[in-house]
């Protein structure tokens, strides 16, 4: 991706030091020092979750014209750390968790079950379904495309981490998520197509700086749970959420694509997952989310927190999108970046 | 395989997956409880007049509750019509 614009003063300081304009580590030190201490909300604030997701993005497929070198520098990830802190302390303070199951397989799959099926948010597939128009599709796939071009690599973090079951589960997941091992079957290649479609730009990062703030605090979660690897259990218990809610969802965004005179070729990606995560969410449920807590049962709390998280992140985002349509405005930052 | 020998199409492969000591089977199909049958394996998946059902992934999912929209593979729909496969307990309310 191309470096975003700044959103306030630590973001601005984090892509002063990727441009190379300033070695401005002490400033960026000081920013995001001050700007832990003013947030009310880290969840909703746009400078400090843009400069999660730039640090984020140096683990992932980097950014233009930015050296490689900075993964792994201290200070970043010194600002890196401090960050995550605050926001995973902020979640795990807001977010209940399900009534804890017994530590079995079996168990915990059926509480998973049972959690995702009594999720109570406003539904953006019924919406899209029914009612969405050509502008809103576009709009909701823009704030889908920040996480979706890079479908399942924040999850791909956690295979060396786990074993047995639980890591055989989530590789044949994943396998599945990349194509079988045919490129164009990834499910990263296919979305482009529903991109294009509807007249946008698919290539990876385009509109960053259109999203608001807690659409890029659902992708930071993913990343921070992937990249701890203290946080194995939340990694897992967020993709088991993921797939859990997602067949019967994509047949909806399906249905609406369909209504709105889109072709086969632009709703793929929707049908592909209809089929796809009715096959992932027994695997995700049982012998990952349930193979890792019975191979390792002091991990259950991270699993449930994981779905848990997950599910209010994306809750709030679709809250917020749903709100600006109702209000007849643009659920984007800057609604010409997709017109 | 190019390498194994008096293969038909039906069995190449299979024995390729199966080591020594290995106790997996060359076509597994797991019955997830209130859910579909996972089938994993090479196995191929007919209409009764033969035409193969195209398939696409490794492992699939078969409907068993009857009301997928895209049969004879799962698309969740057992979930939105509380669809169970265990016996209900004598005396259970829901029985
Ligand atoms: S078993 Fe899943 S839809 Fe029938």
């Amino acid at each position: 991706m191309v470096l975003p614009a700044d959103r306030g003063p630590a973001s601005a300081a984090l892509l002063d030091i990727l441009s190379g304009e300033a070695d401005a580590a002490g400033t960026l030190a000081a920013e995001v020092s001050a700007a832990l201490e003013s947030t009310p909300d880290i969840v909703f604030d746009d400078d400090l979750q843009l400069t999660l997701f730039c640090l984020y993005e140096l683990h992932y497929g980097g950014i233009r014209d930015v050296s490689d070198d900075w993964e792994w520098d201290t200070a970043l990830l010194a600002a890196r750390g401090r960050i995550e802190r605050a926001f995973e302390a902020a979640l795990r303070a807001r977010v209940p968790l399900p009534e804890r199951p017994e530590p079995t397989a079996k168990a915990v799959a059926a509480r998973l079950f049972e959690f995702t099926a009594a999720d109570t948010g406003p539904s953006m597939s019924r919406f899209v379904a029914k009612k969405a128009t050509h502008e809103q599709v576009a709009e909701f796939l823009t704030l889908r495309s920040i996480y979706t071009l890079k479908e399942a690599d924040p999850h791909s973090w956690a295979i060396p981490r786990l074993s047995g079951r639980a890591k055989a589960a989530l590789v044949e997941i994943q396998a599945d998520e990349y194509g079988g091992g045919r490129p164009t079957r990834m499910h990263s290649a296919i979305f482009p197509r529903t991109m294009s479609a509807a007249g946008l730009d698919p290539a990876y990062g385009t509109y960053v700086d259109a999203v608001p703030a807690v659409t890029l605090a659902s992708v930071n979660l993913i990343s921070m749970f992937g990249l701890h690897r203290r946080l194995r259990g939340a990694i897992v218990g967020h993709l088991a959420a993921y797939e859990m809610t997602s067949s019967v969802p994509s047949r909806l965004y399906g249905d609406g694509l369909r209504r709105l005179g889109f072709d086969q070729d632009a709703t793929w990606y929707y049908d592909e997952h209809v089929e796809a995560d009715a096959v992932h969410e027994q695997i995700a449920a049982h012998d990952m989310a349930g193979g890792l807590v019975e191979a390792e049962p002091a991990l259950l709390d991270d699993v449930l927190f994981g779905a848990a998280a997950g599910l209010a992140v994306d809750g709030w985002a679709t809250e917020r999108t749903m709100a600006a349509w109702a209000a007849g405005d643009s659920a984007l930052r800057t609604p010409a970046a997709v017109r | 395989m190019s390498d194994a020998v008096g293969t038909g199409a039906g069995d190449a492969g299979a024995r390729n997956r199966t080591g020594p000591g290995d106790a997996d089977q060359d076509v597994v199909i797991v019955a997830y409880p209130d859910g579909p049958f996972l089938v994993r394996g090479d196995v191929a998946i007919t209409a009764p007049d033969g035409t193969p059902v195209e398939r696409t992934r490794a492992t699939v999912a078969l409907c068993r509750c009857g009301k997928s929209t895209i049969k004879p593979f799962c698309d969740g729909t057992h979930k939105l019509i509380g669809f169970r496969t265990e016996p209900q307990l004598p005396g259970d309310p829901a029985a």
